[in-house]
């Protein structure tokens, strides 16, 4: 975006401090612009017809330097690019690298159902959320419009999931966007040889496209070409190749596209990239070779700029570093690391539950939090101020120790004796080795926890409640 | 044959026309057009845009002035231009200027030449620009050292299989890693100086590093067991025996006492390792003592800002790492150092060793053998790219295929070329 201050953008706000945006000030609501928590529609004042040119000011002064396309619709539709910076400790990444998974039409109906329904229902919780996968893309292997038709259709009446249609065929394309033409999806893709036929479409049917090239002279033609005709959602693939140089180049084209893009301003071809981690099945037969292989391309370019990539294998030692990774990248650099110190109550612990150490470390605290509230045990967490560092580390560092612990409980008026019944806590195993000097310091008993939180509730089976001494 | 018009009389004009047809346009003044010979809309559109843009320049002019196109048009005036070649361009970027200095480099081992016993040695470090990147390319490749303990550990299964026959014997355990695995280097970790675990002897402790000098000619990396008040008595014992070999001593950190160790690098001509944890200024810090306070030389530090697993921080470790590679690269003369990454700590990531998610709502996690080593190079690869060049790592497979992504980026791997243009219509 063009303002980067908040009196910079203060200036065209009505500065009424109305507070109907739900800030105090037009000046906090600017700050909220700059950081991309709220929009332009959050201030009613400013959509009234006086300020209309301010606001359309406004509206292309904060547009992020790569444009932001829509695939799909409903509550589905995924964002596509919209990065402001190069690196994620500058702002943050916006709008995570979209993952579509595929199939084609040549599978079985049965076959075709069933992918579909692993792709839809991947799930893994991670940080109070679930890491999901968006969208199915629909390759035409047959080559047969009629056939590609009724497969798109197919997909579409199992899944909400946004499309991705591929195939170089003009004819074909259109064959499936009459089937699914209400539902936005997102056509692949247009070449120096059939841009023309695939512009018809993607104005006929209002739908973004795909231009693909790996020559970024070529690419930047498509992308002129398109504009000129009035296309603006469109999205570039610089051809994605499996191995040694060829890959190289690859990624050296990417960074050159989004380097032209956001450090150079060059508007025309600021667009979102895709990227085909997919190719490394063309190279690698074995699943488990292959899908390695896979995850290693997507994560390349997870890091290094694409927007969106078509995926193939669905094996979940795959899937699961994928989606880690882009949570990795994509998470918001400026939200705290660190959870408050003190000391929680999960479920409603009585007497006789046990109370649990770990950090303040912000994902070590909410991986135990989650542990322990799925698994329904009721106990006590005391978060104990590592600065936001790891039980490991914290314990390597000299961040977690006997004094950090006791001082947690004091601070938050803890006293055992009140509590419980057993005066008890229990260190993480990776802590281990404080638990003398947290017996001597506190004068509690101390029992040692498993290494991961994850094996509490097995740990409990065979430990809790303590035997009495 | 040229007609002139009056604004007033475009309105029936164009009324009748496609706006494609209007080739030959041209404005004169604000209000006075120019119409050239009657048009042939086949070469209007050959003409494409440009024939358009001006009808949209006109029609511009004549909604400014007040004149009711919109309605004349209905619908005509939204038809989009349709060129009927692809416009020329070429496409260019920049280098990136401001990477004005490059990063030090720092070379591990010592051959006979040199006054150590090593057949080869490892340089790191020499950047201009971000890894991989075309500005310019990296002068080193990325660098593995593989982990060797000096007792039993525990450790996943997937990564324990690997090493059942050599557990006992940490010069066995280095053959191995050099021989079947492809380790450029050996990392033998003194772990059992511990006092909480077996308080081996520093001297002890030390003929644990001359067997495995002996075991293996590739440069060594000495590590302590992190207990701060053992370490840097067990690390100059070490570094005494190893003398001239230029060892990373690994670590000097602000929370023990790093002079000791900067002292014995200094000594027995090895290298020291500045470890801090995910604090970009504790690492300038750090750096800044080893130099100006103990006067290690420069091309003898190496810096391990932390390595934390996929999912467990990963996010901190890259864009720590990522700053601390772009401050080198912009002139920071306290950051501009090779780095290491203890990538084995990938494997504290429970995904990458419980044999199913503890948590019913997950979908089905799969293998654990495959999890692991996979997790282990996705969390190296992604510390690649920010800028990381010597990896500790574990597992056999995850060091092949690190080795085969990163020396890809690099540009030192051939392959056939693959032709992915019918990757579409692929069967897979
Ligand atoms: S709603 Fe608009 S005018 Fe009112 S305070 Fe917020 S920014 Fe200012």
């Amino acid at each position: 975006m063009k303002l980067n201050s908040p009196l910079q953008v203060y200036k065209y706000l009505p500065q009424i401090n109305c507070a109907e945006c739900g800030d105090a000030t037009c000046m906090a609501f600017a700050a909220h612009l700059i950081d991309r928590s709220k929009k332009l529609e959050d201030c009613p004042p400013l959509l009234k017809d006086e300020f209309k040119k301010k606001y359309l000011e406004l509206e292309s002064l904060l547009a992020p330097e790569v444009r932001e396309i829509i695939v799909g619709r409903g509550e589905h539709a995924k964002k596509i690019g919209g990065d402001d910076v190069l690196y994620r400790h500058q702002l943050t990444f916006f709008n995570p690298t979209t993952f579509a998974y595929d199939v084609w039409d040549t599978m079985a109906e049965q076959e075709l159902v069933d992918r579909i329904n692993n792709i839809a229902n991947f799930r893994k919780f991670y940080v109070g959320k679930f890491l999901k996968v968006d969208m199915v893309a629909v390759r035409c292997v047959s080559g047969d419009a009629l056939k590609f038709a009724s497969a798109v259709k197919k997909v579409s009446e199992t899944t909400e999931l946004p499309l991705v249609l591929c195939s170089f065929d003009p004819a074909v394309l259109r064959a499936a966007l009459e089937v699914v033409k209400d539902k936005n999806p997102l056509i692949y893709a247009a070449t120096e040889k059939n841009w023309g036929e695939v512009a018809e479409l993607a104005l006929n049917y209002k739908v973004p496209v795909v231009l693909s090239s790996s020559d970024l002279d070529k690419l930047r033609s498509l992308a002129l070409t398109f504009q000129e005709m009035g296309i603006k959602e469109l999205i570039l693939d610089p051809g994605t190749y499996p191995q040694g140089k060829q890959l190289k180049e690859t990624f050296e084209r990417c960074i050159k596209l989004r380097r032209a893009g956001i450090k150079e301003g060059q508007k025309d071809i600021a667009l979102p990239i895709m990227a085909l981690p997919l190719s490394a099945w063309l190279v690698y037969n074995d699943a488990v070779t292959a899908s390695y292989w896979e995850t290693v391309l997507a994560s390349v370019f997870i890091v290094r700029y694409a927007d969106i990539m078509i995926l193939h294998g669905l094996e979940p030692y795959a899937m699961l570093p994928q989606v880690h990774l882009r949570d990795t990248i994509y998470t918001d650099p400026r939200t705290p690391v660190k959870v408050a110190p003190g000391v929680n109550e999960i479920g409603s612990p009585t007497k006789d539950s046990p109370v649990i150490i770990t950090t303040n470390f912000a994902l070590t605290y909410y991986t135990v939090e989650s542990d322990l509230s799925s698994n329904k045990i009721n106990c006590y967490i005391a978060a104990v101020d590592t600065d936001g560092i790891g039980v490991e580390a914290a314990v390597a560092g000299g961040q977690l120790t006997a004094a950090k612990i006791k001082d947690t409980f004091q601070k938050a008026g803890f006293d055992f004796k009140e509590k419980t019944d057993h005066s008890t806590l229990i260190l993480p195993g990776l802590a281990a080795r404080l638990q003398g000097d947290v017996e001597d310091v506190t004068g509690l008993r101390v029992m040692i926890g498993p290494p991961d939180s994850g094996r509490i509730p097995g740990w409990m089976e065979k430990n809790w409640p303590p035997k009495p001494k | 044959m040229t007609k002139k018009i009056k604004l007033s009389e475009l309105g029936s004009l164009l009324g009748g026309l496609d706006i494609e047809a209007l080739e030959g346009v041209k404005i004169e003044g604000d209000v006075e057009l120019d119409l050239g010979h009657m048009l042939n809309p086949q070469m209007a559109y050959a003409l494409g845009h440009e024939a358009a843009q001006i009808a949209h320049h006109l029609i511009n002019i004549s909604r400014i002035l007040g004149y009711p196109v919109d309605q004349m048009f209905s619908g005509t005036a939204a038809k989009p231009i349709r060129p009927s070649r692809l416009i020329e361009s070429k496409f260019s970027v920049g280098r990136m200027e401001e990477w004005k200095t490059p990063i030090q480099e720092v070379t591990l081992g010592a051959t006979s030449s040199d006054g150590g016993s090593r057949s080869s040695t490892v340089t790191l470090g020499g950047e201009h620009a971000l890894p991989y990147y075309f500005d310019n390319p990296m002068p080193h490749r990325n660098y593995i050292t593989m982990d060797v303990f000096d007792m039993p550990i525990n450790m996943a299964k997937a990564v324990k299989s690997n090493y059942e026959d050599v557990i006992n014997s940490p010069s066995e355990w280095a053959k191995k890693v050099v021989r079947d695995f492809g380790a450029d280097m050996v990392t033998v970790h003194l772990i059992s100086t511990d006092p909480n675990i077996k308080d081996t002897s520093p001297a002890e402790a030390a003929k644990t590093v001359e067997e495995v000098l002996q075991a293996v000619d590739v440069p060594i990396v000495i590590g302590g067991s992190g207990n701060p008040e053992k370490d840097p008595v067990v690390l100059e014992k070490a570094a005494e025996v190893a003398e001239g070999e230029r060892c990373l001593l690994a670590s000097a950190s602000l929370n023990l006492d790093y002079a000791r160790i900067a002292e014995a690098a200094k000594k027995y001509n090895h290298v020291v390792l500045s470890w801090t944890q995910l604090e970009i200024n504790a690492q300038k810090e750090l750096n800044r003592k080893l130099m100006k306070q103990c006067g290690v030389a420069r091309e003898n530090i190496l810096m391990d800002p932390t390595t934390a697993a996929l999912g467990y921080g990963l996010d901190y470790a890259y864009t720590n790492m990522e700053r601390i590679r772009l401050a080198g690269l912009t002139g920071d003369a306290e950051l501009n150092f090779p780095m290491s990454s203890g990538t084995t700590n990938a494997w504290g990531a429970r995904e990458a060793w419980m044999v199913a998610s503890p948590l019913k709502e997950d979908s089905d996690w799969g293998p654990r053998e495959y999890r692991g080593p996979i997790w282990e190079i996705i969390t190296g690869l992604t510390l690649s790219l920010a800028g990381n060049d010597l990896f500790m790592m574990m597992h056999p497979t995850a060091v092949q295929v690190l080795k085969e992504i990163t020396q890809t980026l690099y540009g030192s791997k051939e392959a056939e070329p693959t032709n992915i243009d019918n990757w579409i219509t692929a069967v897979i």
